[in-house]
């Protein structure tokens, strides 16, 4: 590395001030993403820097590492998020680097992802935690085939609030009406993945502009936030909606009397008394006690790492899930799901794969539907292996019993992973869509079935692609109850 | 229905403390549900003590995640010899109080060979006495997954590593090809001969494991608190002098002052700092204004960007 074109690094330290991050909530979990060299790295790193979260060493070792990369005479900031030596040798990021910040207002935790194409699976790695997307678009190019494809993963995985950064707009001369064509462009995509919370900010992320500190002498035009008040008004991922669920991680047996499942609360809350199921047994009990080192609790909810005690004796091991009694999820063996295929062997249709989720590991075979065009954004039909970095629609099948609540409704017990049998290796990150009902013994040969339905539940039927594949075999007519019951009364035999 | 003490087999039953602030109650649920995830999927875990504030609340967690019970897992210590006398007095007391399994290895090729941080070099001298020692007393014990806590803020290469950071079976990491880790949904499985080493702390931060320690009144070596101490400034580091074997270099003397550590190590390559922070409070008052990071008191980090990387890829912690 040669030296630094501002050598003496007391001109670019900054100065330290007290942490003094208010703690009333657990820290909010963000990530970069976005297409390579988009200026990812460069913005965390500025973001660190105007945060005062780089100290004296550091910053010395920066201005150390810092080649002449830029001729504004400022340091390479990506520097501080890549610190892999073949990251820094390429000058660009492979893995995701967690970094650690706070200001006056609340802690973030950020987790800056590649934006290679070979390493989407690292960054599937930081979206699948976060609760915040920043999505980065070069202002000179726009949005890419794989800015769409970042922010597909992101949505997939639950991220509800985007904050698009047009970036390097220092290079299109702050041009207002380049960060207005792409804000819109990205609004429009958004929508069609179901994102409505977006928060657009033209940016200059090696020059501090719209970072931390406004920007009002080079953008006057721009009288939103800058990026860190849009961080700081955002939410944490709210608790797991619906009813109690412990993925048992352990059973604990300290002594002949004592017996405590252990695990951590992936839904809902819990208190002594509460009637539970435990999935896939079926077997009914009630909660006696919730352990935990720092004595006997009288709740617990989502999120807490808890030793809960039942009133009897019953079969409970490692892999189950302890659920509510009222509101229990989906059991079954054929399952719906999305994945995201992780590995350069891609998903074979057939195979059979690891499946883990929660604490339970299981055999499952897997067939893929279809495949999203990430041009389109249309999903096509696709049978055949699911490909390095394809987002598919598949169906699992397992050999025994499976529990799982779909991904929009519980992001923990919808989620799973699959695992190679031969490498061993994650290969696809997936979330569960729904069960896969099994009517069975309606088909025949030849037959139509008439079907009177509730116009809303007529119109998600015909919305699924299966449907719309086959739409010209069909028939469909709108009519009142009165005489949908009419014409039924005069119909054939009831299924 | 308190749960009574008879009922469970655990030495020095928890005493009742206000809650945690959800931002550290949320670190420390990660943590556990990390420790009894690795403790139930892998054959023979372990977990590494170096005695220092981050391995005593990695085993403040450890005791917390499997109460009732005990710790179901061995502790172990790489001792090179050159540690301070206090941490080895401290860790035998540890061990004894919360009634632990300690396995302690010392390469034997370092009083063989005569091998000191002195006469071989802090570079040499770490490959050797921790991160070969590491792998052999990792061998020896034919385990196949082991607790640190390292955590992620702590240097830029420790910032890239997963939770589950995988292990060939000669311990390398190769940070280019880490298996994808999503959600909490940690993948496990191993080949005979492959580990994973699991680090509960990854997403803690410095002033996250002073403050945890306040909260939760865990025990640290003295060192970590200012008191009068002699002392030698070489190599513009401030090295504790009471241990015999360091040797006054011509135009040393030993000094005294009020001095403490930010991190514990061997004594000749841990530098101290100039405090006068003698309690927790003030040690977190100081390091909330502190300018400099903790790992700029050692010796071995210092060498070069990335130097830290090029150990871990050799198996070092
Ligand atoms: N002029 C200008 N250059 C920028 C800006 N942001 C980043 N850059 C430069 O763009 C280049 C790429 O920046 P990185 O931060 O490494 O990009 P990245 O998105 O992290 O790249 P990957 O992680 O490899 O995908 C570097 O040379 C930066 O200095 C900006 O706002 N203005
Ligand atoms: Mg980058």
């Amino acid at each position: 590395m040669t030296a630094t074109a501002t050598s003496p690094s007391a001109t670019i330290l900054p100065f330290a001030e007290p942490l003094k991050a208010v703690r009333d909530t657990r820290p909010l979990r963000l990530i970069t993403c976005g297409s390579v060299d988009d200026g990812k790295s460069t913005l965390i790193g500025r973001l660190l820097w105007d945060t005062k979260a780089v100290k004296e060493d550091q910053a010395a070792t920066l201005a150390r590492d810092s080649g002449s990369q830029n001729d504004l005479g400022l340091p390479d900031f990506a520097l501080l998020l890549d610190g892999l030596q073949a990251e820094r040798e390429q000058g660009i990021t492979i893995d995701v680097a967690y970094r650690y910040f706070s200001t006056d207002r609340r802690s973030f935790i950020v987790a800056d992802t590649p934006g290679h194409e070979q390493y989407t699976r690292n960054m599937a790695t930081g979206a699948s935690t976060a609760d915040l997307a920043i999505l980065l678009a070069d202002a000179r190019a726009g949005l890419l085939e794989q800015t769409r494809r970042h922010a597909t993963i992101a949505a997939l995985m639950g991220i509800r609030q985007f904050v698009l950064a047009v970036n390097k707009i220092d290079l299109v001369h702050y041009d207002k009406a380049v960060f207005d064509r792409i804000s819109h462009d990205f609004r429009e995509f958004a929508l069609s993945l179901g994102v409505r919370q977006i928060t657009a900010i033209p940016m200059s992320a090696l020059k501090g502009e719209n970072v931390v500190y406004p920007a009002d002498a080079s953008m006057p035009w721009y009288d939103g936030p800058t990026l860190v008040e849009a961080l700081e008004l955002a939410t944490v991922r709210s608790t797991q909606a619906g009813g109690f669920r412990l993925p048992v991680q352990r059973v604990v047996r300290p002594g002949e009397s004592f017996r405590g499942y252990q695990g951590t609360v992936a839904g809902g809350s819990v208190k002594p008394g509460d009637s539970v199921v435990i999935l896939p047994s079926g077997t009914i009990a009630n909660v006696s006690r919730i352990v935990t080192f720092d004595l006997v609790r009288n709740a617990a909810v989502a999120g807490d790492a808890i030793t809960l005690v039942l009133d009897r004796q019953v079969d409970v091991a490692r892999g189950d899930v302890i659920v509510s009694l009222d509101g229990q999820p989906m059991t079954g063996h054929h399952f719906d799901a999305q994945l995201v295929s992780l590995q350069p062997g891609g998903i074979e249709p057939g195979r059979r794969y690891w499946l883990k989720s929660g604490s339970r590991r299981q055999r499952v075979a897997v067939e893929p539907i279809s495949q999203l065009e990430l041009a389109t954004g249309k999903w096509q039909p696709h049978a055949s292996t699911l490909a390095m970095n394809a987002i598919g629609k598949v169906r699992l099948s397992f050999e025994e019993l499976a529990v799982f609540d779909a991904y929009d409704q519980n992001r923990s017990t919808g989620a799973f992973i699959l695992i190679d049998p031969d490498t061993l290796n994650t290969v696809a990150g997936g979330m569960i869509i729904a069960k896969r009902a099994e009517v069975g013994g309606i088909h025949r040969e030849d037959q139509r079935v008439v079907l009177s339905l509730p116009a809303d539940l007529a119109e998600q039927l015909m919305a699924s692609e299966l449907f719309a594949n086959r739409r010209d075999e069909t028939e469909i007519k709108r009519m009142t109850a009165k005489q949908a019951a009419e014409l039924f009364s005069n119909a054939g035999g009831d299924i | 229905m308190p749960l009574s003490v008879q009922e469970t087999e655990v030495k020095n039953p928890p005493v009742s403390r206000p809650p945690l602030d959800p931002h550290l109650k949320a670190l420390e649920n990660e943590a556990i549900h990390i420790f009894r995830e690795v403790a139930a999927e892998f054959e023979k875990p372990v977990m590494l003590y170096s005695i220092g504030k981050d391995s005593s609340v990695l085993l403040h967690l450890a005791r917390k995640a499997f109460y009732p019970g005990r710790v179901p897992f061995p502790l172990l210590h790489v001792d090179t010899t050159w540690k301070f006398k206090e941490m080895i007095e401290f860790r035998d007391e540890i061990a004894e109080k919360y009634d632990l399994d300690l396995v302690v290895h010392t390469n034997p090729r370092g009083a063989e060979e005569g091998i000191t941080p002195f006469s071989h070099g802090s570079a040499l001298y770490t490959d050797i006495m921790k991160t070969e020692a590491l792998r052999q007393a990792l061998d020896a014990g034919g385990y196949d997954a082991a607790f640190g806590g390292a955590r992620r803020d702590e240097e830029a290469s420790r910032a890239k590593e997963r939770i589950y950071s995988f292990r060939t079976p000669d311990h390398k990491w190769d940070p280019r090809n880490q298996r994808p880790e999503l959600w909490n949904v940690y993948n496990g499985m191993v080949r005979k001969g492959e580990s994973v080493r699991a680090f509960p702390l990854s997403n803690w931060t410095e002033v996250d494991i002073w403050r945890y320690i306040q909260a939760e009144d865990i025990p640290l070596v003295p060192l970590y608190y200012a008191a009068e101490r002699p002392y030698v400034e070489r190599d513009g580091m401030m090295i504790l002098a009471e241990d015999p074997r360091l040797e006054l270099k011509p135009g040393e003397t030993v000094q005294h002052g009020m001095i403490r550590f930010r991190t514990l190590g061997c004594f000749p390559l841990t530098g101290a700092i100039r405090s006068t922070a003698s309690n927790l409070e003030e040690v977190i008052a100081e390091l909330e204004i502190a300018t400099v990071s903790e790992r700029q008191g050692r010796a071995i980090d210092r060498d070069q960007s990335g130097s830290m990387e090029k150990k871990k890829r050799e198996g070092y912690f």
